[in-house]
């Protein structure tokens, strides 16, 4: 991917793609982030695990603000998380995300789906828009449906057009949140075959997701978290093989021993 | 345990389709009790229509000046036929009328122009019907500009008053209507707070209510040399009162997105007017279609009530018509024409919103 490798040799900020440090969030009295510190460098592949309702989506969410976090700092490719509007559009459009819904635009065409943000965002022209989007489409395999809506195709191909969607933008970083769980098992494959073509073209990622296979091919390392925080951070065959705390060794043998 | 080693052929799904008398063998003759409520339902509707088609059609007299033309004992169309001008026009000068029809013309042209989808240009000529018609009409049916002698709005009425009420009432209520629904919605306190004022006060309050406000305490209110007129005050009243309608259809269409929806368009990077303007407004009002055309044809019929601040929209025109004591004893004729016509109105409305449903329907439901 030229576009990427340019975004990511180019820009002269530093190493350090995502920062995060002394966060904390509550939901009303609930405290769903705890002291969260954590690093994300260029090029840096991670995944989170954890029990549902351990915050890993809300830890994701906070990077590009569609959570807000009460305390601490977070740091996006140099530029500082503030209430300011214009900062957090500037931060959005470098940063990609990808839901566990698709949450694809159901009233526009997967071709319009891709174009919408590169033309009214980032201003380009439409033919310019297009052609870039049929490129990306073509990369998650799905061009020959560019005209259907998504409502006319698959879970596993809604959620292919969305991964191309946030390409679109070019982002320096994508976020996946838990992209394979709303998946029937027979189109996980196709959706985790595209995210490792993104992982080895060198994307900045962090990746919500159970899926321990997709962990242990492409990550550097592997994030534990627990009731909010994180409990266990190590690269994927010790992670695996020599987990540290009592919690993640439960919470391994819960998903691996079945 | 294999069951079948073959793959099955496709094959057609049985017929459907049968004849017209397996039909009613099927649906209204299908045992005795079902025979007898068909019997009776046949014999209601020939004891409701026969008469019906007699007065209106058969025994009803078409043609002639004066009431002494309507000798049957059917309708007296000669009536209608009589003030028809009048219903249409009210107490427009009959040597100007020609203006009001190019006003006419250029309406049904526009509205047909935009509805039919094989003509081209649309997005002109809605920026046309907007900003540019509005004022032609203007300045054709009030005058005082080319050496077109001044109409004032006392004399405007009929159908012509009834139609540029409620197309002014729903030009005006839908993005007044729009703007409040989201300002109901925002974080900010201070809209918000004035968005819910001002939906409830106009919801609160009967529409004669409110029209007689504007036509009667508004002036108390304004200085003495200032004089805003009367259909002016009116269209202003009927229009705040249907936005505040509207905003709440509205607001339930954007309620009925996902929260998703809004949650991709920002992580896409999106200003709040485009995810509103691009992703969440489009889909909620297509959802909204139904909501907004029922909006739509009760303001229709609303239009009615100015006749109480002595403006005669087309029921008005009616009702003075059978005051005339040269055509007493023919309400009847009055209204059922008064009703035909708003009737044929409303329903055209409520095709049009049908078929733009089918059209948006992108087979989604997500």
């Amino acid at each position: 991917m030229t576009q990427a490798a340019t975004n990511i040799s180019g820009t002269p900020t530093s190493d350090l793609m995502v920062e995060m440090r002394g966060v904390n969030k509550w939901y009303g009295d609930f405290h769903v982030l705890r002291d969260i510190d954590l690093e994300v460098k260029r090029g840096e592949r991670i995944v989170i695990c954890g029990p549902s309702g351990s915050g890993k989506s809300t830890l994701i969410r906070c990077i590009n603000h569609l959570e807000e976090h009460q305390q601490g700092d977070i740091v996006v490719g140099g530029v500082p998380l503030t209430q300011d509007v214009k900062r957090i559009e500037q931060i959005r459009r470098s940063v990609g995300m990808v839901f566990q819904h698709f949450n694809l635009f159901p009233h526009l065409t997967v071709l319009e789906n891709c174009c919408i943000a590169p033309m009214w965002v980032q201003k380009k022209p439409r033919r310019e828009a297009e052609e870039m989007a049929m490129q990306y489409l073509e990369r998650v395999r799905i061009a020959e449906q560019a005209l259907k809506y998504p409502g006319q195709l698959s879970g596993g191909q809604q959620q292919r057009v969305a991964i191309a969607r946030s390409l679109c933008m070019h982002p320096d970083v994508m976020l996946f949140d838990e992209p394979t769980s709303a998946l029937d098992p027979e189109m996980i494959k196709e959706v985790l075959d595209v995210m490792v073509e993104l992982a080895n073209e060198g994307m900045t990622m962090l990746c919500v997701t159970h899926e321990m296979g997709f962990a242990k091919t492409v990550a550097d390392r592997v994030i534990f978290m627990d009731q909010g925080q994180i409990i266990e951070e190590n690269a994927p065959e010790p992670f695996f093989n020599n987990p540290q705390s009592e919690r993640t060794q439960l919470f391994l043998s819960q998903i691996l021993g079945h | 345990m294999i069951h079948n080693q073959t793959i099955i052929k496709e094959r057609p799904a049985p017929s459907s389709s049968v004849g017209a008398i397996a039909w009613l063998r099927t649906n209204l003759f299908n045992g005795p009790i079902n025979t007898i409520f068909t019997l009776i339902g046949l014999y209601i509707l020939y004891l409701l229509v026969v008469p019906t088609v007699q007065w209106a059609f058969l025994n009803a007299d078409w043609i002639g000046t004066t009431r002494d033309d309507c000798s049957r004992e059917g309708a007296c169309w000669v009536f209608i036929n009589a003030r028809f001008t009048q219903f249409i026009y009210g107490l427009y000068p009959r040597e100007e009328i020609w203006r009001a029809n190019i006003v006419f013309a250029g309406f049904f042209t526009l509205i047909a122009w935009l509805a039919i989808p094989r003509l081209p240009l649309k997005r002109w000529v809605a920026v046309f019907a907007l900003v540019g018609f509005p004022i032609v009409a203007y300045v054709l049916l009030h005058g005082g500009y080319f050496d077109m002698p001044r109409v004032p709005t006392h004399r405007w009425g009929g159908l012509m008053l009834t139609l540029l009420l409620a197309t002014v009432g729903m030009v005006g209520a839908l993005p007044i209507g729009i703007v409040l629904a989201l300002g109901r919605r925002s974080n900010m306190p201070i809209v918000k707070s004035f968005c819910v004022v001002f939906i409830e006060f106009w919801r609160g309050v009967p529409l004669i209510t409110v029209l007689f406000m504007a036509s009667v305490m508004l002036p108390l209110f304004l200085p003495s040399d200032m004089s805003v007129d009367r259909l002016v005050r009116a269209l202003i009243g009927l229009t705040l009162f249907q936005s505040a309608y509207m905003a709440e259809v509205i607001r339930g269409g954007l309620q009925a997105i996902p929260k998703g929806q809004e949650e991709a368009a920002a992580a896409l990077g999106m200003t709040y007017w485009k995810r509103m303007g691009l992703i969440v407004l489009p889909q909620a009002l297509k959802m909204m279609i139904p909501g907004i055309v029922n909006t739509f044809i009760s303001l229709f019929k609303d239009t009615t009530l100015v006749m109480i601040i002595g403006l005669f929209d087309l029921l008005g025109i009616v009702q003075a018509a059978l005051a005339d004591s040269r055509w007493l004893g023919f309400s009847l004729e009055g209204y059922v024409f008064a009703a035909f016509m708003f009737w044929i109105f409303c329903f055209s409305m409520s095709r049009y919103s049908q078929y733009l449903e089918r059209k948006l329907h992108t087979g989604h439901k997500r």
